[in-house]
Order: structure tokens, then C-alpha cells, then sequence
């Protein structure tokens, strides 16, 4: 059969965002796709011309929604980094925590929107009440769901009461409970298998090679995580990169829900750890200089590169998103694939298409 | 932290990097005024090298996308926003990128976008 171009987005059901795919199919099997970005292209990096250091601490957590929290703490180190700050460790350990409920909540999510993407409702709803959870954390302890704001040049500006730690960890404990409860399903259901196993194969090579990054990397079998760099309270924290070997939807299915458990555990020794005294410091004057943070975001690695010039408005800022960095991996992915699998082999890099365009 | 080197060597050690198994993290680019800087980031093993070219506005750089194919979405990007052109970029999207084909300035620059024509099929 002669080759057929296919339109797959911008707006398609199994995208929450718009993403346009030109895809070549013969005989209903994908051959080549090529992207088509810029339909949330905001020109979010250009706001620095107009808005001083502290105000973007606010539009970088608009870059994407769900890990909102984690762009700031980014972008705060670096700003930190060029003028010489040093954040309390309290502060350090509550970053930690507010990005560790994030990589949760973000999870869930996307966890919730495969089981979608496949056609298992149930199982969806399921994920999401579970998120619903966190969520609840969040509001409760930044009176916000999603964007919780509490990062600041210099700290935080939000505080976590002994009262609200052992709620903390009361949830959690719930949450993890449900979780482990659909673990049998997630992993082991015949049908979850069937439309995940050896969909969208990325070998190890492939993934490292076309620069993927986080769970698309890690379910690749390539134990990096940015997090190891001990940055922020990480240092002085128990873990390691969460891996499985196949390179398909599945094995990235299963590093996201393992990091899921991990990230409660990493909440857990959080708040044992967490340290008394100030969660921030009082910044003066104006940066000078380049610097260049990274950190690890639910999709991967996060990386903002800054250059100032000593005036309250930065020079450039420039902010590689996972996302990104992890649609080479999709197109090399992608061919091969049943037309019928691609949405699950798309879905299965949790793209967030807001982040890879600014 | 980054490193300045010359134009010239710029392929040579984007290969090295190749050569040594490190990973492209991406590129960065700078509006200097007299010049546009290219900052090249790689990683291996979460160390970080960093190295930056400038050149003169006007002048179009030498695409990696030949050594490091995931670079072809960086340059791209590169393209619609700063306005230039990458010379042997595996895959040019002649700045629609991320810009539909209407916009006649780069938004991180004060220069204006001259549209080509395309010569290749199928990369319009």
C-alpha cells in the first residue's frame, strides 16, 4: 500500500495539550513523523526584559502548571548561585518536600490519563481520586493546588507547622495504601500489558543517545536522575534512581509509579530531617554573571541557563524543559508502531507541551 | 563555567564530546549586540561541559545536527527566535518552527527575519 500521511493533533483526544504530528503510515504501521510546534508558544523567556528577578520567581511557574513548584526551585538556585546566597537548610528540606509532592501529583496525573489513553476508565478514576490527596496537601499547606508559590529568591515563603507534618504523613500513608492496592493492577493486568508492552521500544542507546531524559531515560534502563547530584536537601537523603530494562510504554509506566512510592518516601525522611530555625534569607541588590541549575522534574532533567548584568531585569534566560529533550526520543520511537498504538507510545513520554514551548 | 572557544573549532569539539560519550543537553543562545553567542551544554554521568562560540549577526553557524541529532530541534528553535540560519541542519524548518509563516520578527531579536525560499522538497 502506498504511504499515507496522517494529521495527529493538534487537538486529539489523548492530548491534554496541542501537539501536531505529521505521521507517514504504510499498511497502517508508522514510517516517519515529523513535529509541528508553537501552538502554546507564549515567549515566556522574554518576560525577564520586563520583569525583575523576584517577579519571574512567579512567571516561571507558569511555564507548566503541574511541576510548577520545581521550575522556581530551579530558577531560584540559579539566581542564588550568581549572588552568593545561602539558602537556610529548613528551607532546603521544605523545597524538597513541596517538589517531591509535585513529582506525585504529576504522576498520578499522567498515570490516570494512560489508563485513559487505553480505554480502562476505572482504573483512571482511580488514579485521580488517589491524586486528589496530594492535592488536598497541597492547598492545605500553600492555599493553592497547583501553583503553590512557595519558592522565593533566598528560601521559602511558606512554612510547615508540626501539626501539618504529622497530617502529611497520615495522608500519605492513605495515599500510598490505595496505591499499592492498584499496583496488581497497573503492573500485572493482562489488558494494561497488552496495550503497553512493546509499544513505542527505546533501547538503551537510542535513549541516550537522542539526549532523552527522566522516566523515558530511566524506563530505558539508564540509571540517571538528576537528584543524585545531591542539589538542594538531596545530599542528605536516601534513594536511588528508579530503572526498568525494556524501553517500552510499560517500563515507563512502572518507573513513574515506583517514583510515586519513592517520592512518599522521600517526603517521609523530609520531614524526620527537617531541620529547625529560619526558611530564608534576605536578598539585597541585583545579580551579575552567568549560571547555569538543573534539577529533576517529574519528566526529567530541568535546566535553566541565566545571564544578568547587575541590573534588577536579567540579560537572558534560557530554560531547556524534559519535554523538550524528549521528543527526539519519540520520534525515533514512533516508527514501527501500530496507528492504533500511537497515542499510548506518545502519551508514554508524558509530554507537556506548555513546558516545551514557554 | 563556559568556556569561549573560536568558531573554527567548534565541529572538532562537538565531535570530541561525541567521541568521549557525552550527552546534548542542549544549546543556548545570546543576543550580545554586536554578536549572537551559542553556548553549547553537554553532560556525562551529571557533570556538566559547557562551551560558547560568537558570531557576527548576519553570519549563519555551523549546525551539530549532523553529530548530535537531537540538536535539529534546538537550532530550529534557535532559528525562529533569533532570527538566523543554521548551515547544514539536518531537518530546517526556515523559521515556522514554532512561528507561523506570517511573523516578520524574531522575538529575542532586534533584527528582522528575511524568509528563503526552500530548496528542498518536502521542507517547506
Amino acid at each position: 500500500m502506498a504511504p499515507t500521511v496522517i494529521p495527529f493533533g493538534p487537538q486529539h483526544p489523548v492530548l491534554p495539550e496541542p501537539l501536531h504530528l505529521q505521521i507517514t503510515v504504510v499498511d497502517e504501521v508508522v514510517s516517519e513523523v515529523l513535529p509541528k510546534l508553537g501552538f502554546v508558544h507564549r515567549g515566556l523567556e522574554n518576560l525577564v526584559l520586563k520583569r525583575d528577578i523576584h517577579q519571574m520567581v512567579q512567571v516561571v511557574e507558569r511555564v507548566c502548571g503541574i511541576c510548577s513548584c520545581i521550575h522556581a526551585h530551579t530558577y531560584c538556585m540559579a539566581i542564588e548561585e550568581l549572588m552568593d546566597v545561602q539558602v537556610p537548610p529548613r528551607a532546603d528540606y521544605l523545597r524538597i518536600i513541596w517538589g517531591e509532592l509535585h513529582r506525585m501529583h504529576s504522576h498520578l496525573l499522567w498515570l490516570g490519563l494512560l489508563a485513559d489513553a487505553f480505554g480502562f476508565e476505572s482504573l483512571f478514576m482511580q488514579c485521580w481520586k488517589i491524586r486528589e490527596k496530594v492535592m488536598d496537601i497541597q492547598e492545605a499547606t500553600s492555599g493553592n493546588r497547583v501553583i503553590v508559590s512557595v519558592n522565593v529568591v533566598g528560601g521559602v515563603r511558606r512554612e510547615l507547622t508540626p501539626e501539618q507534618c504529622t497530617w502529611i504523613l497520615e495522608t500519605l500513608e492513605e495515599v500510598e495504601k490505595e496505591l499499592l492496592e492498584i499496583k496488581q493492577v497497573f503492573i500485572d493486568d493482562f489488558s494494561v500489558q497488552k496495550r503497553t508492552r512493546g509499544v513505542g521500544i527505546l533501547s538503551r542507546e537510542e535513549a541516550y543517545e537522542s539526549g532523552a531524559v527522566g522516566p523515558t531515560l530511566r524506563g530505558s534502563g539508564v540509571a540517571q536522575d538528576v537528584r543524585q547530584s545531591g542539589y538542594g536537601a538531596y545530599s542528605e537523603l536516601d534513594f536511588e534512581p528508579v530503572t526498568e530494562p525494556d524501553g517500552d510504554s510499560y517500563s515507563r509506566a512502572k518507573v513513574r509509579f515506583r517514583e510515586v512510592l519513592q517520592s512518599i518516601d522521600l517526603v517521609r525522611q523530609g520531614i524526620s530531617r527537617l531541620p529547625q530555625g529560619e526558611s530564608r534569607v534576605k536578598v539585597k541588590g541585583w545579580p551579575e554573571g552567568e549560571a547555569i541549575s538543573r534539577t529533576e522534574q517529574p519528566r526529567g532533567e530541568l535546566m535553566y541557563y541565566i545571564k544578568a548584568d547587575g541590573s534588577k531585569h536579567l540579560e537572558r534566560m534560557r530554560i531547556r524543559t524534559p519535554t523538550f529533550a524528549n521528543i527526539p526520543g519519540m520520534l525515533k520511537m514512533l516508527p514501527g508502531v501500530d496507528l492504533a498504538n500511537v497515542p499510548v507510545a506518545v502519551l508514554s513520554i508524558d509530554p507537556c507541551i506548555s513546558c516545551t514551548e514557554r | 563555567m563556559i568556556e569561549r572557544i573560536k568558531r573554527s573549532e567548534l565541529k572538532n569539539r562537538v565531535w570530541e564530546m561525541k567521541n568521549m560519550g557525552y550527552r546534548l543537553v542542549t544549546m543556548s543562545s545570546v543576543d550580545t549586540g554586536e554578536d549572537i553567542e551559542y553556548i553549547y551544554h553537554f553532560d556525562k554521568d551529571l557533570n556538566m561541559v559547557n562551551f560558547a562560540i560568537s558570531v557576527p549577526h548576519g553570519e549563519s553557524p555551523e549546525s551539530i545536527s549532523e553529530i548530535y541529532g537531537s540538536a535539529l530541534l534546538v537550532e530550529n528553535e534557535i532559528q525562529d527566535h533569533f532570527g538566523v540560519s543554521f548551515t547544514g541542519l539536518a531537518l530546517d524548518f526556515k523559521g515556522s518552527f514554532f512561528l507561523e509563516d506570517e511573523v516578520q520578527k524574531a522575538p529575542f531579536c532586534a533584527m528582522s527575519i528575511k524568509r528563503q525560499e526552500s530548496n528542498a522538497e518536502g521542507n517547506e
